[in-house]
Order: C-alpha cells, then sequence, then structure tokens
C-alpha cells in the first residue's frame, strides 16, 4: 500500500505522544528519519506492516490526550508508523466523539445533559455555564478551557455529572458528580492551573471506602450479596486482597475440571447474558469452544453506554480482578490465547482500575503463558473506546478494536464463527463474566436455583431517578418491580408536593423506564411484575441493561423524550439508512409535536412516527437502530406523548 | 521377501490427449422457497440471487455485481421465516428451506419509508432507478416536510461525531444538501445527492483501485464520503481512475463533462450511442464503452461484465479520450 501523506511533519509534542505507545520509529518508512542507505533496499508493506491497524485508536488516544486534539501532522504520523491510508484513519478520527480533529481547549467539560442528569438538573448547570463559561465548544476567558454537553456517563446515580479531560503531559481525565456550574468552574480552573481534580477521596481505611463505595452501591457490605460481594469491603487495587477473599479458587476449579466441563457447567447453570440480548452463555462458549478458526479471542463487552446503565461500573472500578479471572477461565474453556476488554472511554477510574488489575494479575503468573502451571497461556489487553455508544454493539466493537469505524457487520456469520480479526470470538457483558466464577464456586445446580426457571441467578439493577436511594442494587431474578424500588427507599410519596397527604409509592409515579433508551416506558400497573427475562417480555418490555429509571409527576417528559430521540441521532453510526435517517426524522417529528406544530395532523403525525419506528425496526443493520423508536413508541402508547 | 520396486529412467509415456482444466468441484445446490415457488440455486448464492433467478424483481441502491455487498441503504430487505428482522437479500446468504417473502406488508413498508427517507433527505434526480421504485411503493417524501435550507461549502465537512444541534421544532427535514465540489478538471462531487451506498469507498479501495483515497468520515446523518480531512482531490491520494463514478447508483459522481452538459442543458441520453472498443493504451486489453452524443465521446464506462475490467479502468481509458476529438487542421507531412 502506498500511503500518501501530504502533511507536514507532526511536531516533537505530537511525535512523543505516538512514540511513547509505538516505541521509536524503526525507519524512513515508518516516519523515522530516513536513511538512504539501508532504506533504500528494504521495502515495507503488505500485511507485516498493516498488521498493527489495531493501534490506530490507542494512538489516536495518546495524541488526544498529550495534546487535547488531533492535528493533521499528527495523524499523518500515525498513518505512517501504523501503514494506514490517511483518509481512513480520518474516518476513524471523525468517528468518535471524545476525539477531536479541530483545535480545542487543552481541558474540557463534558457535561452531561442525558436523561437521568436531566432530571437532576443538568440543563440548569449547562445554562449556568453558557452564562459564566460561554457558549458550549468555545473557549472561555483563559482560552485553556471549554465545555461540551455530553450523552450519559454512567453516573446517574448521582447526577448531574461530569467528565473532566485534561490533555498535557500528565493528562487526567475524572468524572464528577453531583456537580454545579461553580463546581465545575472550578475545577475547570484546578486543571488549567496545572494541578489535579482528583482528589483522594476514596479514603484509606475500610470504614472510609465503603462509605464512599455506599453513595453508588446502598448494598455495599451486606451480608448475602454475590455479584456485589467484595465491592466496597476489599481493595480494589490489591491481588493479595482479592485472593484473600476467594478470589481465582474458581480459576483453579476451572483448570481442575478441564475446559469441556467448564462449558458443561457454565450451560447447566443456565447462566444468560446480561448485556440485554439474553443469549445461553454456554451455548456461546461450546460454539466457540467447536468453531474452526484459530487463533480464538474472548472480548470482555464493557462499554456500557446505554443511557441510565452503570451497573458494570461498580465491579470493573470495585472489583476488577473478578473480571480478569472471569475472562480468564472463558479463554480456558473456549481454547483463546488472547483477550480483549473493551473499556467505554468515559470511565476514567475503571481503567486505571482494570490496568492494574491485569498488570498485578499478570506478574503473580495469573496472565501469561504458564497460567497456575497449567501450560494454559492467555494475555488481556485493555482498550479504551472513545465516546460511541453504538460500539457496544459487539460487532461494531470488533472493528472499533481493530482500528475501523465502529459499524455493526452484518449478522450472520455470528461472531463465535467469525468474530474478532476474522476469528472465533467470545464476547460477553462484564456482569455475565462475573457471574462465572460465582458457577465455578457453587456449582451449576445451586447456582441455577437462584431466581426464576427461565433467568437464573442474581441481578444487578440500575436504580435511578426519583427515588430516594438511586444506585447499583444486587436481587435474585423474580424480585418484583415494586420491592426493587422499595429497596431503593422508594419514590417520594409528595411527588414534588403536587401529591395529596397519604399519597403511596404508586400514586407519584407517572412512568418508569425499563432497560435503558433502548427500552420501554411503562405504568405503575406493572409494579408487581417480576423483574426476569420472561416477566418483562410478558408485559412487552424489556430487561435491557437493567435500567430502572424512576420519573415521578414533576418530571419533563417531553423533554426527556426529545432527549432519547437526539441521543439516537447522534449516536447512530450513519451505515444503514433507516437508521441513520429515520432517527433524524424521528427527533424532528418529536420536535414539531412539542412545538404545537406538526405537519397535517397531529394524529398524520404520529402514524408516520409509527411507520418510521417500523421501519427502523424492521430494516436496520444493529440493534441502535433497532430498538432506537422502542422508548418512544412506547411513551405514545401509555399516553406520555407532546400533547 | 518383499521385492524392490524397479527404478524407472524416464516418466511414464504420456497421454497424447493435451489435459483439459481439471473439472469442476459438483456445486451444491440449495432448495429454498421465494414467495412460496420452490427455488433451486447454488449454495453461497445470495437471497437477491435466488430472487433474480425466478423472476422477482427486488430493488437495490447500494448493490453492484462487482462489489462486496454493503448492504447499507436496505431498500432490497426481504421477510424470512423465523427472523426477527427483515433480511438484505443482497449479502444474506441462502441457507435450505429458507422460506423468503419479498411482497409481504411488512416488506413494502419498510421499502417505502427507506425510499422516502431517503427521498427526503437526499437529490435522486439523476438517479435512474428512484422514480420507478417510488412509484412502486407509493413513496412520498414530502410527509416529512420540505427541505431544509441546504449548508454551505464544507459545512457538513466539519461537523463533529455526538455534537448536533438538536432540532427545533421547525417544519422543514433536514438534507445533506450542499454545494458542488469542482476541484478538478475530471469529475465533479455533488454530494447532494450521495446516498452514503460506499460503493465509491470500496472502488477506491480494496475492491478495484487498492488507492483508499476516500472513507466515510464522520458519524450517524452527519456521516459524508471524504477524503483525508477533507482536502481537495488534487492534494489527496487520488489517482483520477475514475472508479468512483462508475459505481455510483445516484450521479453524486459525475464526469466533468456530463455535468457541464446537464448545466447547460445539452445532456440527452436519448440522442446518445455507446460503442464498445478496446482502449488503445496499452496491452492489458480493457473494453471501454463510449458514450457519443453528437459526434462527441461524453463519457466511457466499461461493462461490468467485461473479464479484463469487471467495470473498473484507469485514468487513461476513462478520462483519455480527448485526442480522439482533437478536430484541428490536419497535419500535413
Amino acid at each position: 500500500m502506498d500511503i500518501h501523506v501530504i502533511a507536514p511533519l507532526a511536531n516533537p509534542a505530537e511525535r512523543a505522544a505516538v512514540d511513547e505507545l509505538l516505541g521509536p520509529p524503526i525507519s524512513g518508512w515508518t516516519g523515522g528519519l530516513r536513511d538512504s542507505a539501508s532504506d533504500g533496499h528494504a521495502a515495507h508493506g503488505g500485511h507485516a506492516a498493516r498488521s498493527d491497524r489495531d493501534l490506530l485508536l490507542p494512538a489516536l488516544h495518546a495524541v488526544q490526550d498529550r495534546i487535547g486534539w488531533i492535528s493533521q501532522p499528527a495523524l499523518a504520523y500515525i498513518c505512517r508508523r501504523l501503514t494506514i491510508p490517511p483518509a481512513e484513519a480520518y474516518g476513524v478520527a471523525t468517528f468518535y466523539a471524545l476525539l477531536s480533529t479541530r483545535q480545542r481547549a487543552a481541558v474540557v467539560a463534558h457535561v452531561c445533559d442525558d436523561i437521568a442528569c436531566r432530571l437532576a438538573g443538568a440543563e440548569e448547570v449547562c445554562a449556568d455555564l453558557a452564562r459564566t463559561h460561554g457558549p458550549a465548544g468555545e473557549p472561555g476567558a483563559d482560552g485553556q478551557t471549554t465545555w461540551l454537553r455530553s450523552p450519559c456517563l454512567g453516573l446517574c446515580e448521582r447526577g448531574p455529572a461530569v467528565l473532566f479531560t485534561a490533555a498535557g503531559e500528565a493528562p487526567e481525565q475524572v468524572g464528577v458528580a453531583p456537580i454545579d456550574a461553580v463546581g465545575v468552574m472550578t475545577r475547570l480552573a484546578t486543571a488549567a492551573g496545572g494541578r489535579r481534580i482528583a482528589l483522594n477521596d476514596t479514603g484509606s481505611s475500610v470504614a472510609e471506602r465503603l462509605a464512599a463505595t455506599r453513595v453508588s452501591v446502598p448494598q455495599a457490605g451486606d451480608e448475602g450479596l454475590r455479584l456485589l460481594a467484595r465491592v466496597g469491603r476489599v481493595d480494589p487495587t490489591s491481588l493479595e486482597a482479592y485472593r484473600l477473599a476467594g478470589g481465582y479458587t474458581a480459576l483453579a476449579r476451572a483448570i481442575e475440571l478441564g475446559p469441556e466441563a467448564v462449558v458443561a457447567e457454565v450451560t447447566a447453570s443456565k447462566l444468560l447474558g446480561r448485556g440485554g440480548a439474553a443469549f445461553p452463555t454456554g451455548r456461546k462458549w461450546a460454539a466457540v469452544r467447536a468453531a474452526k478458526g484459530s487463533p480464538k479471542y474472548v472480548v470482555c463487552n464493557a462499554d456500557e453506554s446505554e443511557p441510565g446503565t452503570f451497573k458494570d461500573r461498580a465491579l470493573v472500578e470495585d472489583d476488577p480482578f473478578v473480571v480478569i479471572e472471569a475472562m480468564t477461565i472463558e479463554a480456558f474453556a473456549t481454547g483463546a490465547s488472547r483477550g480483549f476488554l473493551y473499556l467505554r472511554g468515559e470511565y476514567p477510574l475503571a481503567a486505571t482500575r482494570l490496568s492494574n488489575a491485569i498488570a498485578r494479575a499478570t506478574s503473580a503468573g495469573l496472565l501469561g503463558p504458564d497460567i497456575l502451571g497449567s501450560g494454559f497461556a492467555f494475555e488481556v489487553e485493555l482498550r479504551i473506546g472513545a465516546g460511541a455508544y453504538i460500539c457496544g454493539e459487539e460487532t461494531a466493537l470488533f472493528n472499533s478494536i481493530e482500528g475501523r469505524r465502529g459499524e455493526p457487520r452484518n449478522k450472520p456469520p455470528f461472531p463465535v464463527e467469525v468474530g474478532l480479526f476474522g476469528k472465533p470470538t467470545a464476547v460477553n457483558n462484564v456482569e455475565t463474566l462475573a457471574n462465572v466464577p460465582l458457577i465455578l464456586r457453587d456449582g451449576a445446580a445451586a447456582f441455577a436455583a437462584i431466581g426464576t426457571e427461565g433467568s437464573a441467578g442474581p441481578k444487578l439493577f440500575c436504580v435511578s431517578g426519583h427515588i430516594r436511594r438511586p444506585g447499583i442494587y444486587e436481587v435474585p431474578f423474580g424480585t418484583t418491580l415494586r420491592a426493587l424500588l422499595e429497596l431503593a427507599g422508594g419514590v417520594p410519596a409528595d411527588g414534588g408536593g403536587r401529591a395529596d397527604a397519604g399519597a403511596t409509592m404508586d400514586d407519584a409515579i407517572r412512568t418508569i423506564l425499563l432497560g435503558g433508551a433502548a427500552g420501554v416506558f411503562v405504568g405503575t400497573e406493572v409494579l408487581d411484575t417480576p423483574l426476569t427475562f420472561e416477566g418483562t417480555r410478558a408485559i412487552g418490555a424489556t430487561l435491557g441493561s437493567g435500567v430502572v429509571m424512576v420519573f415521578d409527576r414533576t418530571a419533563d417528559l417531553v423533554g426527556t423524550l426529545r432527549r432519547i430521540a437526539a441521543f439516537f441521532r447522534d449516536e447512530s453510526c450513519g451505515q444503514c439508512v433507516p437508521c441513520r435517517v429515520g432517527t433524524v426524522r424521528q427527533e424532528e417529528l418529536l420536535a414539531r409535536l412539542a412545538a404545537g406544530r406538526p405537519n397535517g395532523s397531529r394524529a398524520d403525525e404520529l402514524r408516520l412516527l409509527r411507520e418510521i419506528g417500523q421501519a427502523m425496526r424492521d430494516a436496520s443493520i444493529c440493534g441502535l437502530g433497532q430498538t432506537a423508536s422502542s422508548a418512544i413508541e412506547s411513551a405514545v402508547r401509555a399516553g406520555i406523548v407532546p400533547p | 521377501m518383499s521385492t524392490v520396486p524397479p527404478i524407472q529412467l524416464y516418466p511414464p509415456a504420456r497421454s497424447s490427449r493435451t489435459p483439459g482444466p481439471p473439472e469442476p468441484a459438483p456445486v451444491a445446490q440449495v432448495e429454498l422457497t421465494i414467495d412460496s415457488h420452490a427455488v433451486s440455486v447454488a449454495a453461497g448464492s445470495t437471497i437477491l440471487d435466488a430472487c433474480r433467478a425466478t423472476g422477482v424483481d427486488t430493488p437495490t441502491l447500494c448493490y453492484l455485481e462487482n462489489l462486496t455487498p454493503v448492504n447499507a441503504c436496505r431498500v432490497c430487505v426481504v421477510e424470512v421465516a423465523g427472523s426477527r428482522v427483515l433480511a438484505p437479500a443482497c449479502s444474506r446468504k441462502v441457507e435450505p428451506g429458507m422460506a423468503v417473502q419479498t411482497d409481504t406488508e411488512r416488506v413494502r413498508l419498510s421499502r417505502k419509508v427507506v425510499l422516502e427517507l431517503l427521498g427526503s433527505s437526499v437529490d435522486l434526480s439523476t438517479s435512474p432507478q428512484a422514480a420507478g421504485y417510488f412509484e412502486r411503493y407509493g413513496a412520498d417524501p414530502l410527509r416529512f416536510g420540505v427541505a431544509a435550507q441546504p449548508a454551505v461549502t464544507n459545512e457538513r465537512d466539519a461537523l463533529e461525531a455526538g455534537h448536533h444541534h438538536g432540532a427545533g421544532g421547525e417544519s422543514t427535514a433536514s438534507t445533506v444538501a450542499q454545494p458542488v465540489k469542482i476541484d478538478n478538471e475530471l469529475y465533479v462531487r455533488d454530494y447532494s445527492k450521495c446516498i452514503l451506498c460506499y460503493k465509491c469507498v470500496e472502488a477506491c479501495g480494496v475492491d478495484a483501485q487498492n488507492t483508499f483515497a476516500i472513507a466515510v468520515a464522520g458519524r450517524g446523518f452527519d456521516a459524508r464520503i471524504s477524503t483525508e480531512w477533507n482536502v481537495s482531490l488534487p492534494d489527496s491520494a487520488c489517482v483520477y481512475c475514475g472508479n468512483c463514478i462508475g459505481v455510483c447508483p445516484t450521479g453524486a459522481l459525475m464526469f466533468r463533462s456530463e455535468y457541464e452538459m446537464r448545466e447547460a442543458g445539452t445532456w440527452d441520453e436519448s440522442a446518445q450511442s455507446t460503442t464498445d472498443t478496446i482502449c488503445p493504451y496499452c496491452g492489458v486489453g480493457c473494453t471501454l464503452s463510449l458514450h457519443v452524443q453528437d459526434n462527441e465521446i461524453v463519457k466511457v464506462t466499461s461493462p461490468l461484465d467485461s473479464s479484463v475490467t469487471e467495470g473498473h479502468l484507469c485514468v487513461k481509458g476513462r478520462f483519455g479520450f480527448r485526442f480522439v476529438q482533437e478536430r484541428g487542421p490536419k497535419a500535413t507531412g
């Protein structure tokens, strides 16, 4: 491939950022100094030169983190280093919201204005920032800082939330919530002054750490928890602490059992995927194990981006070793030797904790060429997303890892046969994986006995919105929606002061969003529905990613619906027509209804909305388009659309 | 006691007949039904192949025989029994026992809405098949409102992923309309007509030219075909093979000669004849189809079924025809 690079040379800082990741260039062919004596006698091309394409996204991150944006010379240098055509690399760089190809202030506050944070006052934060800092995207008076609106940051239990990104030689990314405009301004100034935003506020003592964790995981420290047993109690940075708390006994048992028996055990446990599709995990593993083609890969999908979802964050931040252990078991069972952990870019603390966990597991021989002396070899690489909801779709995730635009692929063929790098791949969600050590520890029968016939095991729910104690909750499948809301303290019955004294929780609730932006709005008549895959299916809803977002009678539902429509319009990858244009038309239509200016009659508009929805559901390539109208259509059915 | 085989001093005598090519491996047939009619096609065929074999006319926009199907336009979707969603006929491989329906209410609705979504956002005036499809499915793009104001030059190229300004309740429909990009002598790019079918990217990339001068940039509705950093074609890696024009289904990519004649109102396909010939430049022997109007070559294509070109050419074959029509005073010698 003849790379046509037109840009001038990258500046030293840009080169240093890339070289820190890739090492120094070895010749003039790869962006180094040209040595005509040696370079002229060696070709650089072919498959070998192109095989590093998967380092494109990490290289773009390196420049973005160091400089704050990606210039044309910097991208050209990356293209030289990795033998990537500049047009394609530009297509990748412009795909991600956290990467900027235009000069941008070095310190950015990404202000979440998504559905949960809206309920907590995010629009007020944005309005205050527009007044005090200036318009979104424009540099402030100091010239070094700016703010942008952002989709869900996964801090829904304590919104409004902001992700700060400060570029430089010691870049910092940190999420802060709750926060107001004054807090944003203060932290922007802190970062612009070269100081760290993050405080060591998790505390060093066990009690302090537990108290900090209970803000997000109110049950932390309680007895009887399975998935959250270690969260808040066990030091997430210490392998020793994890092992003392029972960690890595499941891997030892797996190696003792052998791969086939592990697959059989997981199959017998009736574990279903927790990412939203509820596919039987054992069947997936068996298919990968049986698939022809090598090498095989395992991928952990930690790109949790569904608005209102933050359950996986508790695991990757506060129990990172369990994810690594489970991936290792999965690799052992499926015959994979290499794993990728794809984490959304908005979870910087999790990135630190996971890379620490990988490093410690590697140095303890729990990852590497000979795990636990068994001869089994496996390594895990952490890859960080860059602001694209669509990359949570498994095939889009593969493309993102491979250094391509995060566009979903057609299925079939399915990942178990043609997955990452075209090889058989087992891809599982974080929470799904976290169940695996439990299955091996307690046995499949004991695991299957938890929950219901059709939905086995414990389940995490993300409870947010108008609720007394929002957070991540672990309950067995089959717990009713009402019991879950009561566990979270219930809904303040006064519904913002409008309801009569003596009003119940049922009176206070206007609607509940189950399953996230791609889910369904339900009313209080389903409060006694058991939360299971089959139970929610029976009421025409979905568990999705475990989102339970409560809207009381004061909530701005029209605004919420428009935000959901805007979300899908923004996050559509743009590949197929129904989703690319349909999400735009859906957003425009809701805006017309909200403005009271329908094209034709309101009934015409609602019919059109249904038709757009059906075409997106039937004809889109992937789940994003297929569910982009789900919540909005359910709201229409429930009578909560613009009047 | 075993005997030692004799040493052969000479190879065995050859058959007097010239060996032919090896027998082709028998291709397994797959039985399926299209609209309840039993069909048998070779394994590895697509539903579209099966539809065409049975004479079921299936609309396509992003599909072309000489490119890898990207199934992005979704106008060819069909209903496959047992499948939760519709399947793209152009890329879904047939399976034994598959029951395909191509004209159900669901299929018709999706095709209609997809056409309306395209028609309301893209200028399809030079897409040869569009009008027929619109009539067939009763598509009415104006249901989404009249077109909003077009973007100014390079405005869409500067849009960043994930940061759009929300709709404000206007009665108009957003479009991809923008001024035509004219930055070289050979062809123009009118992205108001681009349905983002990815064909030009495929033809520029591994499906034909391996030049990689263009790719899709941006995301969602703001996605667009772009050179690196939206530089002009002369600054880009473009080698002017014109294979992107050859595969473009909507006339977004067009010979400059055709564009200028259309602008001047002189383009008249009914007055054109097409003559196939062999390219005079090198020894490869590419088939050229010369499109001639008023005794002037107005554009050059190559047949998709040409075993030499598969429809693709190089800059010389595609654009190097001016010498034919230099009609200056005959050189005397």
